[in-house]
């Protein structure tokens, strides 16, 4: 059904949880590291292994860094709450539980403001919570590596444990056409305040942000919600933005149909770009929370969390108005920077030295369109701030012009090393030495005497064609400039 | 008075994954009717005055500082495993359901 139909009959109501992996040293209740990979099941202990009598004590880094989240969400900051044990059989927890908060999250009822083309829409956010990660399970004997049709499952426990934030909106309503851009923009400006805060790495390639998508349709204008799919597994910014589209499109087709949406859990699928029935919530979803006996209450004093505000980053709104009036953007240069989630790369290039024009070309020139190429978000492409801030400083030092950095470019992103490596090992620095140039020129207005003979008589407009022939003979790597001053200079 | 189910038994139980006979489910539903009676008795001496608690101790906050400790080789992690594969616990495959 064409997107417009969808509007046309229905309004979407959005809700999004987002879980952030802390990078805090340790894991939530136990000692171990908290990092995931690495030799398998290495990094675990009684505790986060679920042995018999070990005791979990709470990391109160964790705690803080939980309280800092929800202080840049707006959120009110819990005077008492618990941990809670979540009961289910599954075995990325060994427990058979996993130890999160049920009806006393640390945060709850604040807000953020996102910007989609030049309007800002608030999305609320219901809660913050603390809980912990899971293991990593391998199925082996599928075909494709999933749990169907899998012999058995491999697990690796380096990962269970781990500081999760689960972050909880209330229902989005009134998005309608921009329902699906203000789902990726809502994940995009939280995980740029989340590295701003500097409590997680944040990066949804491996798995630090994971997304959550509720979607529900009702009929236009008549203010109910309808029936709920939660889509799991949603890991790019511009993957929420399809799960949105894709998921709008699929109910409005049932419900135009006469048909009626199942509550359910569905499964995202990247390459194909569409979502498949996971198991519809039932009885298993009923996880019988109590509060965690193990763990005592966490009161935060309202003078620690007066000191954790102090502590916060610039606001979001304040910080984009400053980076604009200190850029020097025009509103749609910030628009597209900002939509195209290039905001923190450029501001990084900035610092690395760039001048702010430059790093927005490059950023949401070549390195959009390659992202878009790719199906990669802008901030997973395999290049830095720092490569690009040095690509450019080659341009500016006249080491390659616009056209080679195009290719150092692609070689960085290839992985073939830093810009000057590629520079180095392509072969690409511009000629500007007068020696080569000088021959190459020679050569050109040998074989082009008539055109020689035009600049002579004055039509120094003529001189393009010389030079187009040097940069041929120089295959692109010479300073174009100094060609043309050459040839001017031989030719009066 | 709390009165559990036959029918609220047999759903904990399969909650629980414990596989009850009928037979069991009718010996065991009146049981823990029984045993629910019993500690609901608690009820009759909790004035206004108790709070509803979940900690017998009168404490909060207590955490630990962020740093990492030694825990478990994997080789130790894996000792008790019924079953190893590519230094990993193996388990059945699951069905019906998806992480």
């Amino acid at each position: 059904m064409p997107f417009d139909d969808v509007l046309a009959a229905y309004d979407p109501a959005l809700g999004l949880e987002v879980h952030v992996e802390l990078n805090t040293a340790s894991k939530m209740f136990c000692g171990c590291p908290a990092v995931f990979g690495g030799e398998p099941n290495a990094g675990t202990c009684p505790t986060c292994l679920g042995l018999p009598g070990a005791m979990p004590v709470v990391n109160g880094k964790a705690v803080e860094s939980a309280i800092r989240i929800g202080l840049a969400l707006n959120c009110d900051i819990a005077e008492w709450c618990r941990f809670a044990r979540k009961n289910y059989f599954y075995p990325d927890m060994p427990k058979n539980f996993q130890t999160s908060q049920y009806d006393e999250p640390i945060c709850f009822d604040g807000y953020m403001d996102v910007d989609v083309d030049g309007e800002t829409y608030r999305v609320e956010i219901e809660r913050a919570h603390m809980e912990e990660d899971t293991g990593k399970s391998l199925h082996v004997g599928g075909s494709t590596g999933r749990i169907h049709g899998a012999d058995h499952s491999l697990v690796d426990y380096n990962r269970a444990g781990i500081p999760l934030i689960e972050i909880v909106t209330r229902p989005i309503l009134g998005a309608g056409e921009k329902a699906p851009e203000v789902a990726k923009a809502y994940v995009a400006q939280l995980r740029e305040l989340i590295v701003a805060l500097g409590v997680s790495e944040a990066r949804m390639d491996q798995g630090n942000l994971r997304a959550d998508v509720n979607l529900s349709l009702s009929p236009k204008g008549s203010g109910a919600l309808g029936t709920r799919t939660e889509t799991k597994n949603v890991n790019s910014f511009r993957s929420v933005e399809r799960a949105v589209r894709y998921e709008m499109q699929r109910h409005a087709v049932i419900l135009s149909g006469g048909g009626s949406i199942l509550q359910e859990t569905r499964h995202w699928h990247e390459d194909t770009g569409i979502t498949t029935s996971g198991r519809e919530k039932s009885d298993a979803e009923d996880y019988r929370y109590f509060p965690e006996p193990d763990l005592v209450p966490v009161a935060p004093s309202r003078e620690w969390v007066d000191e954790l505000r102090e502590t916060l980053p610039e606001n979001p709104t304040v910080r984009r108005a400053r980076l604009q009036a200190d850029w020097g953007f025009s509103d749609m240069e910030m628009r597209d920077t900002i939509g195209a989630g290039a905001l923190g790369l450029v501001e990084e290039t900035i610092a690395e030295g760039a001048a702010p024009q430059a790093a927005r070309k490059w950023w949401l020139g070549e390195l959009a369109r390659r992202s878009n190429e790719d199906g990669v978000d802008i901030v997973d492409l395999p290049i830095t701030p720092a490569d690009v801030a040095r690509i450019q400083a080659l341009v500016d030092e006249k080491v390659v012009n616009d056209k080679l950095a195009r290719q150092v470019f692609e070689g960085v992103l290839a992985g073939e090393g830093s810009p000057d490596e590629v520079v180095e090992k392509r072969g690409l620095a511009v000629v500007s030495d007068d020696g080569a140039l000088g021959a190459a020129v020679d050569k050109a207005i040998a074989a082009n005497p008539d055109v020689a003979d035009k600049i002579r008589d004055g039509k120094v407009a003529a001189a393009g064609a010389l030079i187009g022939a040097v940069m041929k003979e120089m295959r692109g790597q010479a300073d174009a400039a100094r060609v043309r001053e050459l040839i001017l200079e031989k030719l009066s | 008075m709390p009165e559990i189910s036959r029918d609220e038994v047999a759903h904990l139980a399969m909650l629980a994954r414990i596989d009850l006979s009928d037979a069991e489910l009718d010996h065991l539903a009146p049981q823990l009717s029984v045993i629910l009676e019993s500690v609901a008795s608690i009820n009759g001496v909790a004035g206004d005055d108790v709070p509803p608690t979940s900690h017998p101790l009168p404490m909060t906050n207590v955490f630990r500082e962020d740093v990492v400790v030694p825990g478990l080789t994997a080789e130790e992690a894996l000792s008790g495993a019924p079953a190893v594969e590519d230094q990993r616990f193996s388990v059945p495959r699951i069905l019906d359901e998806e992480a």
